[in-house]
């Protein structure tokens, strides 16, 4: 038998029907639904006459347009966001799909829901209706994101129509330096590749250093896989991946643990599999990063001062100069002397109980010296759990708003909004023109880069606040 | 899903590089739970200013590209999110093809799920399409899908590109989830045998 990469393997377990031209028809585990992209699709379903397939397989949960307030539960929503909203608890209803209602401790971004529940598992297919789903690749499952009409294909067929993507390896050797964190890996690949670097690939993370990182840190790295323009990011699972899914509501139980664990230990690439791409990346050479631009290719150490428009070449030179003039930003200056005036922190990509810890490890005992900083946990459960920890009232103290659980500022369709100018550092995925509110400027970051942020009011170098080992 | 043969119309030219998805319709768009009517808030926040006038000299606002049908575009076109209201919004202005040198895989399929061609060009062809854009409403542009061939205004042709499946459903209007569900038995044996290996699933 020829020699496989993980993604060929799941791949190759999920092929229904190839066709003659290599167009298949792919079987898919896990269908997750927010209230965004699936309207039309359930429209659709109803017009045909169709029916869901496989509701068992789909699960459904309103993430993007929820206040993240307290007041939400009494109806603290605009009237179209609660008409989607209540559009998707009918159909979840309808349709007999499993739901988790924003009065639900367990409602949260979908891509933090689906693995906390166990519903994300080694091996399997997973797509939704958003980009991000690639998060979880980082159990090493073909998971991405489809549009609306792929959402109403899966609902009606548990299928999609695919043509399989080209290999790519990703290796980030070595250890990561003190202050340097999952985020800053992702961020530093995406500014190496640029953001279509991976258009046609799916990319498989592998190395020391991502072995070395827990759970959460893998679903950030994944996460913004297709920042990097991949269709999907993967990651072999291994024995932390195993601790993480065993004992989950809907992770596998008894006898079928052992033969789930069985076959999740022969899900990794061959040694000698080929790759139509490989890119190497020493942890070492890892410095935090923040972006300064509009595109998430726009990285750069903070260490280093904000470029002009002259040191890049063809279409960028124009786009380069279109971000400094949005971001209002001067070429030279140094990136520490940025002075933002609000600090979000959460989103599909950082808003794990890790990244938490992280940002109250850095804030415990200190005060903020930004105009508004946020907290929005990726759900209910994090939340719960962050309060048990004593988190919730480190962020409190140091002058940070605690919120409920949804996507709110990273594309800001909920309340949540930036106003024009407003320089934000956030631990989300996306710094494009108007993404966080029309006019709003964004600097992605790490949730420790983003906490240091909020203690001096400008980027922030975090390894300088860090305690030096004894 | 309406059928794409031919094309002529005028091409709009948006040199600037990955144009994302939030540029194309921004969030607060995303509200509707219908697919039509957004082509009045293509790429809203370009277009127009903070009272919600027309900014002058954004392309789709000069009188020459008001009735384009053709965007041609910068690299890594459609980056970003994977609304579907992006090319429903294209589609509702009445664009119906996009040339560039890339697109976001999300935004791509989309677009074929909506009677929208994207096309792939080299850089040089891709600029030979840009310069013959920015003469305006006297350069209407020529698609022909089945002879996968585009005609410049001064003649010249531009082979490209396209996937043969998705070429078929283009050309004939297909509705794919009709077509898959016809693969119905191929998709219960699938599940069968599935749930036998990985009952766990």
């Amino acid at each position: 038998m020829s020699p496989k990469t993980l993604y060929d393997k799941i791949w190759d377990a999920h092929v229904v029907h190839e066709a003659e031209d290599g167009t298949c028809l792919l079987y898919i585990d896990r269908h997750l639904v927010h209230e965004v992209t699936s309207p039309q699709a359930f429209e659709g379903l109803r017009m045909a006459g169709r029916t869901v397939r496989a509701p068992g397989r789909t699960i459904a949960v309103p993430d993007h347009n929820v206040p993240t307030t307290p007041d939400r539960i009494r109806g603290g929503m605009n009237e179209e966001s609660r008409i989607q909203v209540e559009a998707l608890d009918r159909n979840a209803k309808d349709f007999g799909i499993h739901y988790y209602p924003v009065s639900d401790i367990r409602q949260g971004i979908v891509h933090i829901v689906g693995p906390e529940q166990g519903w994300t598992l080694p091996g399997m297919t997973v797509v939704c209706g958003d980009s991000h789903t690639a998060t979880h690749g980082a159990f090493g499952a073909l998971a991405h994101g489809i549009g609306t009409s792929e959402v109403e294909h899966v609902l009606a067929t548990q299928t999609l129509i695919q043509k399989k993507s080209k290999n790519m390896k990703v290796e980030i050797t070595g250890q990561l330096g003190p202050g340097v964190t999952a985020k800053d890996i992702t961020l530093s690949v995406i500014g190496k590749t640029g953001t279509a670097g991976g258009t046609g690939y799916v990319i498989e993370y592998c190395g020391e250093a991502i072995r070395s990182l827990s759970m959460e840190g893998r679903m950030t790295v994944c996460n913004m896989a297709i920042e990097g323009g991949a269709r999907a990011g993967l990651i072999a699972p291994d024995e932390k991946t195993f601790e993480y899914v065993k004992g989950r509501e809907h992770a596998p139980k008894d006898e079928h643990w052992d033969s789930a664990l069985a076959w999740w230990k022969t899900l990794k690439s061959d040694d000698d599999a080929h790759w139509d791409k490989v890119v190497t990346i020493r942890g070492e050479d890892i410095a935090p990063v923040v972006t300064w631009g509009t595109s998430p290719e726009d990285v750069l150490p903070i260490t280093a001062s904000v470029p002009a428009a002259s040191d890049f070449t063809g279409g960028k030179v124009g786009a380069a100069q279109r971000s400094l003039d949005y971001m209002d930003l001067k070429p030279g200056t140094k990136l520490t002397d940025i002075e933002i005036d609000t600090v979000f922190i959460g989103s599909c990509t950082n808003g794990r109980i890790e990244d938490l810890r992280a940002a109250a490890a850095i804030l415990e005992g200190k005060k903020i010296k930004v105009k508004r900083a946020m907290v929005v946990p990726g759900s209910g459960l994090v939340r719960k759990q962050a309060e048990e920890e004593g988190l919730a009232q480190i962020f409190l103290d140091a002058g940070f708003e605690w919120r409920l659980a949804g996507c709110s500022m990273c594309l800001a369709m909920n309340p949540d909004q930036l106003a024009p100018g407003e320089r934000c550092a956030a631990t989300s995925n996306r710094n494009f023109e108007g993404r966080q509110g029309r006019g709003g400027r964004t600097h992605l970051m790490s949730p420790q880069m983003a906490a240091a942020a909020a203690l001096t009011g400008r980027l922030t170098d975090v390894r300088e606040m860090m305690a030096a080992p004894a | 899903m309406d059928k794409f043969t031919t094309l002529s119309g005028i091409a709009a030219p948006m040199p600037l590089v990955n144009i994302d998805t939030d540029m194309i319709i921004p969030k607060q768009f995303l509200k509707t739970i219908k697919r039509s009517g957004l082509g009045i808030n293509l790429f809203d926040e370009m277009r127009y200013d903070d009272k919600g006038e027309e900014v002058e000299d954004f392309v789709l606002n000069q009188p020459a590209y008001r009735e384009a049908q053709i965007l041609v575009a910068g690299d890594n076109f459609g980056c970003g999110s994977s609304r579907e209201h992006a090319p429903w919004a294209l589609l509702d202005f009445g664009i119906r093809c996009v040339i560039s040198t890339s697109f976001a895989d999300i935004f791509y399929n989309n677009c074929f799920k909506n009677g929208i061609l994207p096309i792939v060009l080299p850089e040089a062809e891709r600029d030979l399409c840009m310069e013959d854009a920015t003469r305006g409403a006297n350069a209407r542009i020529e698609v022909d899908l089945e002879a996968q061939r585009i005609t410049l205004s001064d003649g010249t042709t531009i082979p490209f590109e396209v996937d043969p499946w998705r070429k078929h459903c283009l050309l004939n209007g297909l509705d794919d989830i009709g077509l898959s569900l016809e693969k119905a038995p191929a998709i219960d044996e699938f599940e069968r045998k599935a749930s036998a290996d990985r009952p766990w699933v």
